[in-house]
């Protein structure tokens, strides 16, 4: 008997059909060259590689927590890489219960992203304050930060973190080039009292 | 020996005499009131007599009682004696026009927090705090939310429907 047990027999993973690839853009293609937009490239490198940035502070947050996890694998969307620093990242995760209190740190962690920059309000409070209809909390991020997309739940589920994460990423994917230069970003902005 | 509440009610009524009212032993503690201006002194008694030694502050919070003219806020401590594991309520009532108490931070520095959160929430001024500002709210906050004239929901919305979330319309 040997003293180490070990498989002499290893199953090859079958991969086969099963990995999905990113679609190339529309474009023309002939011997050696490929022509497409330039927009079309940078949406599909900045949509599979959104370095995502939690502001967790509640319940949504663990369910966040799951969504990072093998289990879930929020990294098969190309954002494994979850930054700690504003400055560094793309897509504002907010994710809990937001106090008003809370409210002048969270708008300048956005404030520190750089642009193009993402929000994404994950569950109930986030959203609209939740069940926290009370003088302590901000009724919804909206009220300090421009969100891009809502996942409603309380919490939500770890699959419906994963679907506003691709509504994001489709976001991302068509955004044009000029957007964040355009009046109109400008004037959502200035609402918000941001330059 | 151990520490009863008889002999603490009768060491406070012996010192203090008809200021000591509605003495009541409730299911773990027994409660009694005093008048406001004489809360540092019964504070004091209790911690420096040697035989009761309510040395510990466990609590200060505050009760609002619309419907009582005249003696509307509550301030409520709650003190331990630690050593004999004796725990009291004591109570000082005050009107809502003038909400003041003398602090008592000189004799319990864990005073400090407890009445800034006193005064965070129902805005009682205790007289001689050293730092008495919000220490939970916003600072922006103008007005004390635990009082019960302001709805605890969240005024600034309008999203709701106010009959579905039970502000304001009929409840049945
Ligand atoms: S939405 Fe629900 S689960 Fe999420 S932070 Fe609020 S209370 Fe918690």
């Amino acid at each position: 008997m040997r003293p180490v047990r070990f498989n002499i027999n290893p199953i090859q993973a079958n991969t086969k059909d099963s990995l999905a690839m990113v679609e190339a853009p529309e474009g023309y293609s002939g011997e050696g060259f490929f022509a497409t937009k330039l927009s079309d490239v940078v949406g599909l490198a900045r949509k599979n590689s959104l370095w995502p940035l939690p502001f967790a502070t509640s319940c949504c947050g663990i369910e966040f927590m799951a969504t990072m996890a093998s289990h879930y694998d929020l990294a098969r969307f190309g954002s494994e890489r979850v930054g700690f620093s504003p400055r560094q990242c793309d897509l504002l995760m907010v994710m809990g219960t937001i106090a008003k209190k809370m409210a002048p740190v969270l708008r300048q962690v956005y404030l520190q992203m750089a642009e193009p920059r993402w929000v994404i309000a994950v569950g109930a409070c986030a959203s609209s304050g939740g069940i926290f209809d009370t003088y302590s909390v901000l009724q919804g991020i909206d009220q300090v930060i421009p969100v891009d997309v809502y996942v409603p739940g309380c919490p939500p589920r770890p699959e419906a973190i994963l679907d506003g994460f691709m509504k994001v990423q489709d976001l991302v994917g068509q955004e044009s080039l000029r957007r964040r230069n355009s009046e109109q970003y400008t004037a959502l902005l200035e609402t918000y009292g941001i330059q | 020996m151990a520490l009863t509440y008889e002999h603490i009610q009768s060491a406070l009524v012996n010192k203090f005499g008809e200021a000591i009212t509605n003495w009541q032993i409730g299911v773990d503690m027994a409660s009694f009131e005093a008048p406001k201006e004489a809360n540092l002194k019964v504070l004091q008694f209790l911690y420096e007599e040697s035989s009761l030694g309510f040395q510990f502050l466990t609590d200060i919070t505050a009760v609002h009682y619309p419907d009582q003219l005249g003696k509307e806020l509550a301030v409520v401590y709650h003190l331990h004696n630690l050593v004999e594991n004796v725990r009291l309520r004591f109570k000082v009532f005050t009107s809502i026009e003038d909400p003041t108490i003398f602090t008592a931070t000189q004799l319990f520095s864990s005073a400090n927090w407890m009445e800034r959160e006193t005064y965070d929430f129902f805005g009682i001024q205790f007289v001689g705090h050293p730092n008495l500002k919000r220490i939970l709210n916003v600072d922006e906050m103008e007005y004390f939310p635990l009082r019960k004239e302001f709805p605890l929901e969240d005024q600034t919305r309008i999203d709701k429907d106010d009959e579905m979330f039970g502000r304001g319309g009929s409840i049945r």
